[in-house]
């Protein structure tokens, strides 16, 4: 929601300077430059050019009012960067923004009442945005270049009938929002002066400049930020409001003189006093989001072997950190250490013991060393503070380090949550991997390679696991985290965890190296592997630092997020309902995933097997799957296959655990839909949207519901395969790659690497992302991570219609269509592109149809848009689908080595499969496998659509090809017009990547059988 | 781990005549000869005493307390710490009266089990120089070995079930620093999987083919080097060949036929002890 907060202030104040400055529009050109210059990336550049990106997304805020809310995310993006692009190739893009904008502006409008008290709550922050925006678009100005002055223009004609359609929308909102013009012109006003003047900047006595502004270049807002350091000192740094975290950090090392920095980060508290990473490639406004720019100095990784460190300040800096954490008792130690502990300190700090000197009992009582500090640990201090003489600082701080580090909680953070059956527990992340704790005991533990998957859902955070020797299945485990925001922090934690110290070997291919999560986070700094690369080139003598005697005490201690234990507990959104299964509170919802269909798909990503042993797996696996539909449902339990199959495994230590449906009324019928659009676009073409998608005939018909359907599921799966010049540009032009391209800490990281078209999603929308660990790779291979659900749920049906083994079990007709189905995209890397066309063999077909449809790019209904291309169209009507409910909590592993599997409800489902597919891609199963350079899943919900995208890119040749697959579930009654669902996600999914093409289209349509049937 | 398996101390017990017949047991196949117990017994104390150069403090037999020679069950000690167990069995709780007292005068940092909940047999609790793994059997719970991990502070403690046998030791012990000795049971193998998984350092492994075999006494003693207490090629001539496979070790074969018939180990009969030079 900040995004969006942020922009609507934006728009606004943008209209007012229109407004007041009308004689703008020969700017337009201007704009043009300023397009092209954002492209030749310096720092400075990259950040107008993300003005200049939101800026326009500002226009849609506006036009769109509070339906943006229900917008899907990508839209706002696609929109923005078509724009530009249409910048950069044509000067005429004026025309062409405008009508875009005049295009989308009123079909929104209408659906906006309802909303406003999401305007309102913006309200507070605006006052904040506007002298941002002030400060900015007065620095554009400044800087040569016009921040798409002319784009305001535009906005403000565009706006205006978005705005005055906009009938439905409250007065109320609208009196605000007079006001708020007003205020804003006021303020504008000088900014745009400034603008026209140019040199005339001292004439901007807008209160909100500071003098110090009118020194600099750049006539941002400043604004103090204080951050604790780990002496206890606080150090003052003003930045730019907009500033991103980089610079924060940035002036926090030069301060410190630090340079092996990728083992610390800066918190911050949230708005629920959770401490929180500051994201260095983010704003920094947009993370604190409460105005209180107080920061907190920390480690945040614990380097496992500290006397690996380069330097020395860098083990002091680590040496603080500790101290604090042992003072506080995060890091809990026996007496003896404590006190060795402490006598490192008192060596570290004071030098050796001088028996002369008066009281010597003073220095140390002054001093916290534990938790419960007494006078006979000081004195064991000190008797063995005597013992280190003739130390000096930097060998008492290795000594230090190296009792530290084999402390048993040495570097785990730990969150609180719940197992499966409700029991207190602790998750720790740590270097290795993740350790579960139940009171002091470690119960559990899950070594990242161990780990292939890491996701979280509202509240609740699952891990899949790597089946081991002898076991054949992955499982899945479940957490209950006492709110989303906390499994939220825990899965970044997880992500930052693993991809510092995991994504480390030598021999990772760089591009590997990262993981591009999706959602709007990754971690964006460098691997412990590359910091000790790093570090083994500083050639610096070493620097002189003081170690200043422990200030600690006057120091919160609350400095450090690490194992803040307490977090959260009292936090409301804590549900009472521990299971795994969430009972959601709308009906409508149907979060539907199911274990054993994953379980296919986690075959395919298996590395380490080869390609036959996977497709015997998938064999296996179908098999196993297929007998488990056919049987008869199980009234009273009995032991199935997967039963079976868990008792088998060798390490008997998981437990399976099924969460009985609650089978809702039958006036609630739940319809899930999943769309599979795979797109591919040329780059030659980039501007051009080439639709290879026709839905048959048959489509309609197969999307129309009964009222009895339950279930839908549309794959949208949208395949890119551009070459990296064209993926570059594309780059500059969306927002927060760019951001991420300008970080410091990637500086292996190709550039064509970092993300692009990630739909932003909205703060409270679940996201869902995953982390796939493929030996040293990193994909997301699926999209979504097992969910629960209230009400059995035809698994299958969930699930993407690619997979290999759902096609199998859903219609056994369709094996004439196997071809396609070993395309499915969340195959591993090395398998994507087989089923693939190479861009160079699509190229003739591409161009063609990129012209053919070029005049349908904007908001034609897919089901209008008739391809003359081949098309593999296959249906399917299984008859009965049996679901399968399995939540596999293996918490207690160590403690339970009995697996209760219990019989899983089975329920009776129609499913339909319907497949739309451009024929050309199936000629390329000999095909490079490429290099999968990221992988990215980003899952967003709306009312009644959860829409998952999963973008795979991966490097063939010199092309690299991203193929994003949208898989959108539509859940809910008879009440929703599914064809429009459906269109409307087709033509979402083309709008936001108007420079691929649609390659494929599944629907799968679940109709739960009214019970009497059975 | 540099100093794992120095010891200067021993901890043993005397054998009550009351062990034949009221000694608990897990099966009452064999019947004990008393008198080979207590000859095997000061055999054993021998070795440590005599052969190995520790201080052995021999705590007086109780008649009352028939399981008394299990010393090792009635206290955990690592470091300068010992935590004083509240043993599963009722019938032994008293048996850490005299430990208690024996280890205080050593000038240890006496932990006690104060949670009338909380049960733990030292015979669970396997310590790898590193870290603590504890079975949670019959005779240990969960609250004991919580109490444990909050006793030893600075190892991380993991709770592995032992759902067959007396004790976690019953099947395992350590055989030197990172390395395991195993018994070849199916339970034996799945529990060292799980300790495998559940730990963040690597262990190696000497699988002998009987499980009880597979509890010995390690020692890493100066002037001596790595020295190993095991079972004897009279009572398990497979599994004494496997130790053969550990080059440079003292082997000392130790016969343990009588108390093994009250399900007594090689480790249950005393409690090890590294006190500093000072004391």
């Amino acid at each position: 929601m900040t995004t969006e907060v942020g922009s609507e202030t934006e728009v606004k104040e943008k209209a007012e300077e229109t407004a007041t400055q009308p004689d703008q529009p020969e700017k337009a050109t201007e704009d043009n430059q300023e397009v092209a210059n954002t492209e030749n990336a310096t720092a400075e550049g990259g950040e107008e050019e993300e003005v200049v990106v939101e800026e326009e997304e500002d226009k849609k805020e506006k036009d769109g009012k509070g339906i943006s809310r229900f917008l899907p995310p990508w839209l706002k993006k696609q929109k923005s960067q078509g724009q530009v692009v249409a910048n950069e190739t044509s000067p005429t893009n004026k025309v062409i923004s405008e009508a875009t904008e005049e295009e989308e502006a009123p079909a929104p409008a209408p659906e906006t009442n309802g909303h406003i008290e999401e305007v309102e709550e913006k309200e507070e922050v605006q006052s904040e945005e506007v002298k941002q925006k002030e400060a900015e678009s007065t620095s554009n100005a400044s800087a040569d270049t016009q921040p798409a002055t002319e784009e305001k223009v535009t906005e403000s004609t565009a706006q205006s009938p978005g705005e005055a359609k906009s009938a439905t929308e409250d007065v109320k909102e609208e009196e605000q929002q007079q006001k708020k013009n007003e205020v804003e012109g006021k303020s504008t006003e000088p900014a745009a002066t400034g603008d026209g003047k140019g040199t005339a900047d001292e004439g901007l006595s807008s209160i909100f400049q500071s003098p110090l502004r009118l020194v600099r270049r750049n006539k941002m807002k400043l604004v103090v930020c204080h951050v604790a350091l780990l002496d206890g000192t606080d150090f003052p740094c003003e930045v730019e409001k907009r500033a991103k975290g980089q610079f924060l950090f940035f002036k926090v090392y030069e301060h410190l003189n630090l340079m092996e920095r990728d083992y610390f980060g800066l918190t911050y508290k949230d708005s629920h006093e959770q401490r929180c990473w500051l994201d260095p490639t983010k704003d920094i406004k947009r993370q604190i989001r409460s105005n209180n720019w107080q920061f907190s100095f920390n480690v945040k990784f614990y380097p496992p072997d500290p006397s690996l460190l380069t330097e020395d300040i860098t083990r002091y800096l680590l040496c603080l950190q500790l101290r604090e954490d042992v003072a506080s008792g995060r890091l809990p130690c026996s007496f003896v250490t404590h006190a060795l502990l402490g006598s490192y300190t008192l060596q570290a700090e004071h030098g050796d013991y001088e028996p002369d000197q008066p009281q010597p009992l003073d220095y140390i009582t002054q001093q916290s060393f534990a938790p419960n500090q007494n006078k006979e640990m000081e004195e064991k201090i000190l008797e063995l503070h005597k013992s280190h003489r003739g130390m000096n600082p930097a060998q008492a701080d290795t000594q230090f380090l190296e009792n530290a580090k084999k402390l048993s909680m040495y570097g785990v953070d730990l969150h609180r949550a719940k197992d499966s059956e409700g029991v207190d527990i602790m998750l720790g992340v740590c270097a290795n991997g993740l350790l579960v704790y139940k009171d002091k005991l470690r119960i559990n533990r899950f070594a990242w390679p161990k780990i292939l998957k890491i996701s979280y859902k509202r509240n609740n955070y699952y891990i899949k696991i790597r089946p081991g020797e002898s076991e054949q299945f992955e499982s899945t485990v479940g957490f209950k985290l006492p709110n989303h925001r906390s499994a939220k922090r825990l899965w970044k934690v997880c992500v930052e965890n693993h991809s510092f110290f995991r994504l480390n070997s030598p021999e990772v291919p760089p591009k590997a190296r990262f993981l591009t999560l999706g959602s709007k986070f990754r971690y964006s700094g460098r691997t412990q592997t590359q910091t000790r690369l790093a570090s083994s080139l500083i050639d610096r003598p070493a620097p002189n630092f003081e170690r200043t005697s422990s200030k600690r005490i006057s120091r919160s201690l609350d400095g450090a997020p690490v194992i803040n234990i307490t977090e959260a507990g009292s936090e409301n959104g804590h549900e009472p309902h521990l299971e795994l299964h969430s009972d959601s509170k709308s009906p409508m919802r149907v979060h539907g995933q199911n274990i054993y269909v994953r379980h296919s798909n986690l075959m395919l990503e298996d590395h380490d097997k080869t390609q036959e042993d996977v497709l015997r797996h998938q064999a296996s696996i179908s098999q196993l799957k297929r007998s488990f539909m056919e049987a008869p449902p199980p009234s009273p339990p009995q032991p199935n296959q997967w039963e079976k199959r868990f008792s088998s495994s060798p390490a008997a230590t998981l437990r399976a655990q099924h969460h009985p449906p609650e089978q809702p009324a039958t006036a609630q019928v739940e319809i899930e839909e999943t769309h599979v659009i795979q797109e591919v676009s040329k780059e030659t073409k980039p501007a051009t949207v080439t639709v290879t998608v026709s839905p048959s005939p048959d489509a309609p018909e197969g999307v129309a519901l009964q009222p009895e359907v339950r279930e839908q599921e549309v794959v949208v799966v949208v395949e890119e395969a551009s070459d990296t010049a064209t993926r570059a540009r594309q780059e500059s032009v969306s927002s927060e790659s760019e951001s991420d391209e300008e970080a410091e800490y990637q500086p292996n990281l190709p550039s064509p690497i970092s993300h692009t078209l990630i739909p932003e999603e909205k703060e409270e929308e679940v996201e869902e992302v995953e982390r796939e660990e493929q030996g040293e790779q990193e994909k997301g291979v699926e999209p979504d991570p097992i969910t629960k659900e209230t009400a059995p749920h035809p698994i299958e049906a969930s699930q993407s219609a690619q997979d290999v083994e759902e096609r199998e079990n859903g219609a056994e007709e369709e094996k004439g269509e196997t071809d396609d189905s070993t395309e499915d995209p969340m195959m591993t890397p090395d398998e994507v592109p087989n089923g693939h066309a190479l861009p160079e063999e699509e190229a003739p077909g591409m161009a063609a149809m990129a012209e053919e449809e070029e005049a349908k790019v904007n908001g034609e209904s897919p089901m209008a848009d008739s391809e003359p291309r081949p098309q593999v169209i296959c249906c399917s009507e299984p008859p009965v689908v049996k679901t399968e409910m399995v939540t596999i909590s293996d918490t207690f592993a160590a403690q339970k080595t009995h697996i209760t599997t219990k019989e899983v409800p089975i329920v009776h489902t129609e499913t339909k499969t319907i497949t739309y597919e451009a024929a050309q891609l199936d000629n390329n199963g000999e095909g490079d496998p490429g290099v999968l350079m990221t992988a990215q899943t980003i899952t967003s919900e709306s009312l009644c659509t959860t829409t998952t995208t999963h973008i795979t890119k991966t490097l063939k040749g010199g092309l690299s090809e991203t193929r994003i697959e949208k898989r959108i579930v539509i859940t809910g009654d008879s009440d929703i017009d599914h064809d429009q669902a459906l269109a409307q996600a087709i033509k979402e999914a083309k709008e936001q990547h108007p420079d691929m093409s649609v390659t494929r289209v599944v629907v799968h349509k679940e109709t739960e059988l009214a019970e009497e049937d059975e | 781990m540099a100093g794992f398996g120095k010891f200067t101390h021993a901890v043993v017990r005397g054998i009550p005549t009351s062990l034949a017949k009221e000694a608990l047991r897990t099966d009452q196949l064999d019947v004990v000869d008393l008198e080979k117990a207590q000859k095997e017994h000061e055999v054993y104390v021998d070795v440590l005493r005599e052969k190995l150069g520790l201080q052995v403090i021999q705590l007086p037999a109780d008649e009352s307390l028939p399981d008394c020679v299990f010393v090792e069950d009635a206290a955990v000690v690592c470091g300068d710490t010992a935590l004083i167990t509240r043993p599963g069995a009722q019938s032994r709780r008293n048996e850490t009266v005299a430990m208690k007292s024996a280890l205080k005068e050593m000038d240890l940092n006496i932990v006690e089990m104060t949670d009338d909940n909380a049960t733990l047999d030292g015979g669970d609790v396997l310590f790898t120089g590193l870290e603590f793994f504890v079975g949670l059997s019959k005779r240990t719970n969960q609250k004991g070995a919580d109490i444990l991990a909050d006793a030893f502070k600075d190892y991380v403690v993991s709770t592995v079930p032992v759902l067959e046998g007396l004790h976690l030791k019953s099947f395992c012990s350590m055989g030197g620093p990172g390395l395991i000795i195993i018994g070849s049971s199916e339970l034996a193998q799945k529990t060292l999987k799980i300790m495998q998984q559940m730990s963040d350092h690597r262990y190696d492994k000497l699988t002998v083919p009987d499980d009880i075999a597979a509890n010995c006494i390690y020692m890493n003693l100066p002037d001596k080097g790595h020295v190993l207490l095991h079972c004897t090629p009279e009572e398990f001539p497979e599994s004494s060949k496997a130790f053969e496979m550990l080059k440079d070790y003292i082997l000392i074969p130790v016969s343990n036929m009588e108390k093994g018939k009250v399900d007594g180990a090689l480790t249950c009969c005393s409690v090890l002890i590294n006190k500093k030079a000072h004391v």
